[in-house]
């Protein structure tokens, strides 16, 4: 008589957790486990990419998740994630400011001179991307030495804390339609209210500062390549600390609690003619993330353009199409159900297995009949 | 609230489960209508049944009996995962395997053999919860295609399959009205359990976390599978070739829904409950008999 195994499922989840604790600790006595500074200093990029995807700011979690699942990006994002469900909202910050950032880099590929001047900061842009072999043993004295003899030589106070933004000059210029703030409408909240199509721009915006780089890169370049023609012209991109204001509770008026590391990225495309027959202007893409993250802000930036056109005239293609987008980005969701294949489908197999039986044998019945006949 | 686990009783926090009670609520109101919800990120993968997870964790309190089941089987590993992370957040409730014992049932393909009665609760875990997806790809226009009732389309789906095949080839996830109104899709159940929703005394709950939607079978509700007059709905079909049950080979029950499996050492093809309560209790009750007969 044979054996289906019908019990041993807690055994085996123990199991596989066992062994997966054991691949993180598995350098043995030569080990030291990874602190949260570290990570946070050494790994600012992924740091940056689980606190954005997550939609959490919160620099120890996110460091703690890419500890614990060992620089997954998807699983550490989708740990703080979860974390997320078990707290309320207990306020909102008003709109912020980005003028009044502490920047770190800003750059305009649209202007050589823009006010306040091009700050190039840290970047790779320029940088050739050969492997530098000395790294391959570093000792900890020339680690250390490189920031010491980096911060002696710079004059902090000659650089100013914030930079005007490229927009106000375009739109002084006239080039810019004047902001137009919709009167009374509250931003949309995506952790609190499902999409339900047609979405304001406000969700399409949230939905995407939440999504995973890759796939946002990936509908980005498809626009880019010519499945979409926006022509973006970065105005600005922009990284660096932004105050964060929240109501006082007592008194409500807004006060800052702190700073967050973002990237913003603003582009401008191609001026459409005006359905009312006013004055043609450049239209506007906007992108924003936490942490550093360009490729990321930018590919937002793109496909909120090209949102607006999908919009605005119905999509011609899938990155101005808000459904196809916004629904396809999010790396928690995609990815969980991805994985989720992995699991059993017995039931639904047998049930396929039936159909294609069934079918088959109609079909060799019918043929029969056609040669008798 | 808190417990020594640092999260707080079931997980969520208050304003999602009221949310979801309400989403609820107005799932039994409309019955087979998608409500949509925000649906929270839960520690589980998208499509391993966040969205009956929340149902039950909104719905739970102490004194609950649990069974959770995947696969027709309380031990598998998505079953287990999830019963025991209802029972981390979950202090005061107890857990069960025997469906008669449960007040509140969790199960992911299957609805369990034996008939749910008027004190109980089934939660289905659903990952496409619109069964007009295979013929509009975009929500917005489906959404208005449920409104007016418009399912001509499905119903020239399954047209084309008899033309094609001979046959309507959904296998699971049958499309099914719900009081005469809206067309669900029942979750990936077999064709096999969608008969035991019509009319059922137990409220059934279907919770979609990533595609965010909370729908319900009320009670004594008409549950209908499409089909047409002259092609009826069919179940699976477990004869073989001389047009006999096959029966499971662990217990002999001859009416319940198989899993198929080929013998490892004899290669030969057997078949077994793939409700595994139901399994025991056949077990149990043939045992019991053969002794009494001694």
């Amino acid at each position: 008589m044979s054996y289906v195994a019908i019990k041993g499922g807690g055994r085996a989840i123990q199991g596989a957790e066992e062994l997966l604790e054991y691949l993180r600790c598995e350098q043995g006595e030569g080990g030291l486990p990874l602190d949260l500074a570290t990570i946070k200093s050494q790994l600012r990029f992924l740091h940056g990419r689980v606190m954005a995807e997550g939609g959490l700011y919160h620099p120890d979690l996110a460091a703690l998740a890419i500890k614990q699942f060992m620089g997954d990006s998807l699983e550490a994002s989708f740990a703080l994630r979860a974390y997320r469900s078990t707290k309320p909202r207990l306020a909102e910050t008003p709109c912020l400011d980005t003028g009044s950032m502490r920047l770190v880099r800003r750059i305009s590929s649209a202007f050589k001179d823009i006010p306040g001047g091009q700050m190039l900061g840290a970047s790779t842009d320029f940088s050739l991307r050969l492997l530098r072999m000395e790294l391959l043993d570093e000792s900890p004295e020339r680690f250390q030495e490189v920031a010491a003899a980096w911060l002696k030589n710079m004059p902090a106070d000659q650089v100013p804390d914030t930079f005007p933004k490229v927009l106000d000059h375009l739109r002084q210029e006239g080039l810019l339609p004047q902001v137009d703030i919709p009167e009374g409408k509250a931003p949309f909240d995506i952790t609190r209210e499902p999409l339900i199509f047609p979405v304001p721009r406000s969700a399409a915006l949230a939905t995407m500062s939440r999504a995973e780089t890759g796939s946002l890169l990936a509908l980005a370049y498809s626009n880019m390549r010519g499945y979409g023609d926006i022509h973006p012209t970065v105005a600005e991109m922009r990284v660096g600390y932004l105050p964060m204001l929240l109501p006082h509770p007592i008194s409500g008026e807004a006060m800052e609690v702190g700073e967050v590391l973002i990237t913003e990225c603003e582009v401008v495309a191609m001026y459409e003619e005006n359905d009312s027959g006013g004055t043609p202007h450049f239209t506007l893409g906007y992108g924003a993330c936490f942490g550093h993250n360009e490729v990321k802000a930018l590919a937002m930036a793109v496909l909120d353009r090209s949102l607006q056109k999908g919009m605005k005239g119905g999509p011609a293609n899938p990155s101005e199409d808000p459904e196809f987008v916004l629904l396809h980005v999010d790396g928690i969701d995609s990815m969980g159900f991805c994985t989720h294949y992995k699991m059993p489908h017995y039931v639904t197999f047998q049930s396929d297995m039936d159909r294609l039986r069934t079918t088959q044998q109609n079909l060799a019945d019918h043929k029969g009949q056609e040669v008798t006949a | 609230m808190s417990q020594n686990n640092g999260y707080p009783f079931g997980f969520l926090d208050e304003y999602a489960k009221k949310e979801v009670r309400r989403s609820v609520l107005k799932a039994i109101a409309l019955p087979g209508y998608q409500v949509p919800y925000s649906s929270r990120e839960m520690p589980m993968g998208r499509g391993f049944g966040t969205g009956g997870l929340q149902l039950t964790l909104a719905l739970i309190g102490p004194g609950e009996v649990l069974k959770v089941i995947d696969q027709g089987s309380d031990d598998s590993v998505n079953a287990v995962n999830l019963r025991s992370f209802v029972e981390l957040t979950c202090p005061g409730i107890a857990t069960t395997a025997k469906t008669e014992e449960a007040s509140l049932i969790q199960s992911r393909h299957r609805i369990p053999e034996k008939a749910l009665n008027d004190r109980q609760l089934l939660v289905l875990q659903v990952p496409y919860p619109d069964p007009l997806s295979v013929v509009e790809p975009s929500e917005d226009r489906r959404k208005a295609m449920h409104g007016e009732a418009d399912y001509a389309r499905l119903l020239v789906k399954l047209y084309e399959d008899i033309v094609k095949f001979k046959e309507i080839t959904i296998s699971h996830r049958y499309p099914t009205r719900i009081n005469g109104h809206y067309i669900i899709d029942p979750s990936p159940i077999p064709r096999f359990d969608v008969p035991k929703l019509h009319q059922s005394a137990a409220l059934a709950l279907l919770g979609a976390g990533r595609e965010k939607k909370i729908y319900a079978v009320p009670p004594y509700t008409d549950a209908v599978p499409i089909a047409f007059d002259d092609i009826p709905f069919r179940i699976e079909d477990f004869n073989d070739d001389q047009g006999r049950r096959r029966t499971c080979q662990r217990c002999g029950c001859q009416t319940s829904y198989l899993d198929e499996f080929i013998d490892s050492t004899s290669g030969e093809k057997l078949y077994q409950c793939s409700d595994i309560d139901w399994c025991n209790d056949q077990l149990t009750a043939t045992q019991h008999l053969e002794e009494v007969d001694i």
